[in-house]
């Protein structure tokens, strides 16, 4: 479960540039829930994730995850049991290195990085495995560095990667908005996948209200701090997207946009 | 002949160091200039010990581990104090001219009539005498080898692999719940030590420590890189720490081809720059666009 608690969040705070983010700011996730997460921009969810994943400092309030308080938990440490995918696919993989030396480091994580060898041979067939399972031909190419891959081939690595080892959490930073519409719809169906093979807790943040509503138990709308719309279980099931379309155009009438 | 070979003897000791720059500036993405300060220091350690009758083969690794210990400062107060990375460096280099000083005891000190890793008993007796004068090149060879393998078996264990992605993509080590500083720390740390056995081993090989050594030793580092880089390019199977240390050699043949061609010797410094500034620009000429695209992937 991840609890968040009065969260105070200002930027550029005792300047003229002053800005309110957060004013007493709740939500809790409950464990098992994919939650996806729509609002315009400015309105707070990408903030929202990187104050769960410690990128940023909170002015007052408190993180919690199963209970234990990890707000002041450097961001290194909470990635222990967190996956996160960014929107820039460049974020989640090592462009000089090989296929084959990116996924050696994935399934390294939570392990010491000593002086054994970078690769475990015993392990390389596993990872042509997981590669297979993308469908993209990867699993031939071990040897080719990712900085000459395509952006959809690198984000599917990226989320491979960053759910290989055993975690609590994935984190999607708006991961299909950098990619074309029909490489954006095989990794949003591999998403589904994946989360639903590693029962994951996931907030998926996203523009695209049609995967805000195909997928995930759970619909967040954000507006200026708030969550003005949240629709779980059979609500969330029932919700068109109309609907979501609707209260959009009105929160963003308010702001005259 | 006793020119090529003095330009071997010259660019392996500096290829010793190109190979700390090589992590530093293409691995770690990090412009380090306390290895103008780590040089030296390597050669200060050096002749305080040999002149106590420390036995000079184990001044290598002492003076690797001191130079690593300055690198480790530089990569504290980078990472810890938040000091931009080259502030960081100067300041290093700067303290570290004055702590040179102190550790020799002056700015110029021979070590001509003591025992040095290029002479010594046990070589004497071992070594015939047609030998001799490609001795210090092959003991250098030795070296350069060894410290090439050492490196190139370290890059690829799991904690080399987190080094070069600590370049590559910093956000990844987070992500990998691994402190993206400590790896930095530790990338400076192994490149000033190889700045300092560099250091060590030249005093050894010219017989004393001069204080002004230090100066320019990142350039001379920054050129191999590049020039061996560039000039390796195009084979694929060519490692990198290869392709810097052939960089290294020909940076030292260029300079000496400069001197031989009627430039004094007090103008090493300026062919030095100049040099550098050549192969800087044709360096952008070729690879300009392309880096630029590589950077935007960041």
């Amino acid at each position: 479960m991840l609890e968040l608690s009065h969260i105070h969040k200002y930027y550029n705070a005792g300047t003229v540039n002053e800005m309110c983010l957060f004013q007493d700011f709740s939500l809790t996730i409950q464990d098992g829930e994919f939650v996806s997460v729509v609002g315009s921009n400015g309105s707070g969810k990408t903030s929202m994730l990187n104050l769960i994943c410690g990128s940023i400092p909170l002015d007052s309030g408190s993180i919690r995850i199963g209970g234990k308080d990890i707000t002041n938990m450097p961001e290194f440490k909470r990635q222990r049991k967190i996956g996160r995918v960014y929107q820039n696919p460049a974020m989640g993989t090592c462009p000089s290195m090989t296929i084959l030396e990116n996924m050696s480091l994935a399934d390294n994580k939570g392990k010491p990085f000593d002086l054994r060898p970078g690769t475990n041979r015993q392990r390389v067939d596993f990872y042509r495995e997981q590669l297979k399972s993308l469908g993209l031909g990867l699993e031939d190419k071990m040897d080719v560095k990712v900085g000459v891959l395509s952006g959809g081939q690198r984000q599917a690595m990226a989320l491979l990667m960053s759910t290989m080892t055993p975690i609590e959490f994935l984190i999607l930073d708006e991961h299909t908005a950098a990619l074309d519409p029909k490489t954006a719809e095989i990794i949003m169906q591999l998403t589904g996948k994946i989360v639903e093979e590693k029962h994951l807790t996931t907030i998926m943040v996203t523009h695209n209200l049609r995967y805000a509503v195909e997928y995930g138990n759970r619909l967040l709308m954000m507006h200026q701090g708030h969550a003005v719309m949240d629709r779980a279980g059979a609500e969330k099931t029932n919700t068109q997207i109309d609907e979501i379309l609707e209260k959009f155009n009105e929160i963003s009438i308010e702001c005259g946009n | 002949m006793s020119i090529v070979l003095g330009v071997m003897e010259e660019g392996l000791i500096y290829a010793i160091m190109a190979l700390g720059v090589y992590i530093t500036y293409k691995i770690l993405d990090f412009p380090d200039l306390s290895v103008d300060g780590t040089f030296p220091l390597g050669a200060a350690v050096t002749v305080m010990l040999i002149l106590k009758g420390v036995n000079p083969f184990l001044t290598l690794f002492l003076a690797f581990l001191t130079g690593a210990f300055a690198g480790c400062i530089t990569g504290i107060i980078h990472v810890k104090f938040k000091v931009r990375d080259l502030l960081s460096g100067i300041i290093v280099m700067t303290a570290l001219y004055s702590l040179n000083l102190r550790i020799a005891g002056k700015a110029n000190v021979p070590i001509f009539s003591q025992e040095t890793i290029f002479e010594n008993a046990w070589l004497e007796s071992m070594v015939s005498e047609a030998l001799e004068p490609y001795l210090v090149a092959l003991i250098l060879l030795v070296i350069v080898v060894v410290c090439k393998i050492l490196l190139d078996l370290y890059l690829n264990t799991r904690s080399g692999f987190l080094l070069r992605a600590a370049g590559d993509n910093d956000v990844l080590v987070t992500s990998l719940a691994k402190d993206k500083g400590m790896v930095k720390i530790l990338g400076l740390a192994i490149a000033n030590g190889f700045a300092s056995l560099a250091g060590c081993v030249y005093c050894q090989q010219k017989g004393f420590f001069e204080i002004s050594t230090g100066t320019g030793t990142m350039v001379i580092g920054l050129a191999s890189v590049i020039i061996g880089m560039k000039l390796l390019k195009r084979f694929n199977s060519v490692k990198a720490t290869t392709a810097v240390i052939t960089g290294s050699v020909v940076y030292k043949a260029c300079v000496s081809i400069a001197i031989a061609m009627g430039m004094a010797a007090s103008d090493l410094k300026l062919i030095t720059a100049v040099l550098f500034l050549v192969i800087l620009v044709v360096s952008n000429r070729t690879e300009g666009k392309v880096k630029i695209a590589g950077k935007k992937g960041k």
